[in-house]
């Protein structure tokens, strides 16, 4: 099921990185990333088509900022891409994206090495 | 970036990009958008397909050149780190060598310990509670779950990851590949095989 929701993202959009069985990533967050864009493409928060444009904005941009535009650091656009879209669309605000940045950080402060990183509501507080 | 080994890290890391990756996992969770079991789908189905998989190539080298094996064997994340297409492996990795005496596995009770830049992502049961608590109990039977076999008189040794320090096997090189290059060998290099759950593939055996 996944595997197919895959392959309808991979044929929308060619430039996702991949080899001969399908998306290649270079880093698990990577796969994160993608899995939710597949993820709220499936809920109906944008289509395909609305992906490819924003993700396309979004590279055109950074390469105007300088991307060395090597491969690497497509996942990085992508994610901003699904943070915009996110904003865009209302499910969340960038003022609300930054607070959850925001308290990860305090959360991964606050564990001890080798310990499973939480999220606390104490970690909300600034 | 100084290597100022005074310095230790005493609470986690998240990188900026991790960071936002985890913020956007919260509240589209939070919100409803997003399961968070549907989404371990998603990244299950590529487990295998993440991370540049050092590991294989790390191996078929060790078997085919006797000084880089020592180095590595000696001190893991430094002999990995004079390959300079390799990329990081973080520090303190151990690599422990199976023999005909002794088998060796490992477990891991946090998957921050895991080298997924080796091995790619682990398999859902290397997580698993009593996968772990077995492993230590009773590897011979754990192994036996996955179709590994070994001589009775064969020693099995349990490693247990920690936040220091992490573990990967260098399994046997396979009979009757004499004379085979470094990119054929690193073929035969499963990854159940650098956790020492299995063994890597003999010649022929498809992948």
């Amino acid at each position: 099921m996944s595997t197919t929701l895959a392959a309808a993202a991979t044929a929308a959009i060619p430039s996702i990185p991949r080899d001969d069985d399908g998306p290649v990533f270079r880093a698990p967050w990577e796969a994160h990333a993608f899995a939710m864009a597949l993820t709220l493409h499936e809920r109906g928060v944008f289509t395909w088509p609305e992906w490819a444009a924003a993700l396309a904005d979004e590279i055109k941009r950074a390469q105007a900022a300088g991307d060395p535009d090597t491969g690497e650091t497509y996942y990085l656009h992508w994610l901003a891409t699904l943070e915009g879209l996110v904003a865009r669309k209302g499910v969340a605000s960038m003022a609300t994206l930054h607070r959850y940045r925001d308290a990860w950080d305090h959360a991964a402060d606050r564990t001890p090495h080798g310990k499973p990183i939480e999220l606390r509501p104490e970690d909300f507080a600034g | 970036m100084s290597h100022d080994h005074d310095h230790h890290h005493d609470h986690s890391e998240l990188s900026e990009t991790e960071l936002r990756v985890r913020a956007l996992e919260t509240i589209l969770t939070e919100k409803g958008y997003v399961e968070p079991a549907a989404l371990d789908a998603i990244i299950q189905a590529y487990e295998t397909r993440i991370g540049p998989h050092n590991g294989a190539r790390v191996v078929a080298k060790a078997w085919t050149d006797p000084a880089f094996k020592k180095a590595l064997l000696e001190d893991g994340s430094k002999a990995i780190g004079t390959l300079g297409h390799v990329s990081r492996v973080g520090d303190h990795l151990v690599v422990v060598e199976n023999t005909k005496e002794r088998h060796n596995m490992v477990v891991c009770t946090l998957c921050s310990c895991y080298p997924w830049e080796m091995l790619g992502l682990p398999p859902v049961w290397y997580k698993a509670a009593p996968y772990r608590s077995r492993a230590v109990k009773d590897p011979r039977g754990v192994l036996a779950d996955f179709d590994v076999a070994l001589p009775k008189d064969t020693e099995i040794r349990v490693w247990d990851s920690t936040a220091e320090t992490r573990f990967l096997v260098l399994p046997m090189r396979p009979e009757g590949t004499e004379g085979w290059s470094e990119e054929q060998l690193a073929e035969l290099v499963t990854r159940d095989s650098m956790i020492g759950t299995g063994f890597p593939r003999k010649p022929g055996e498809p992948a």
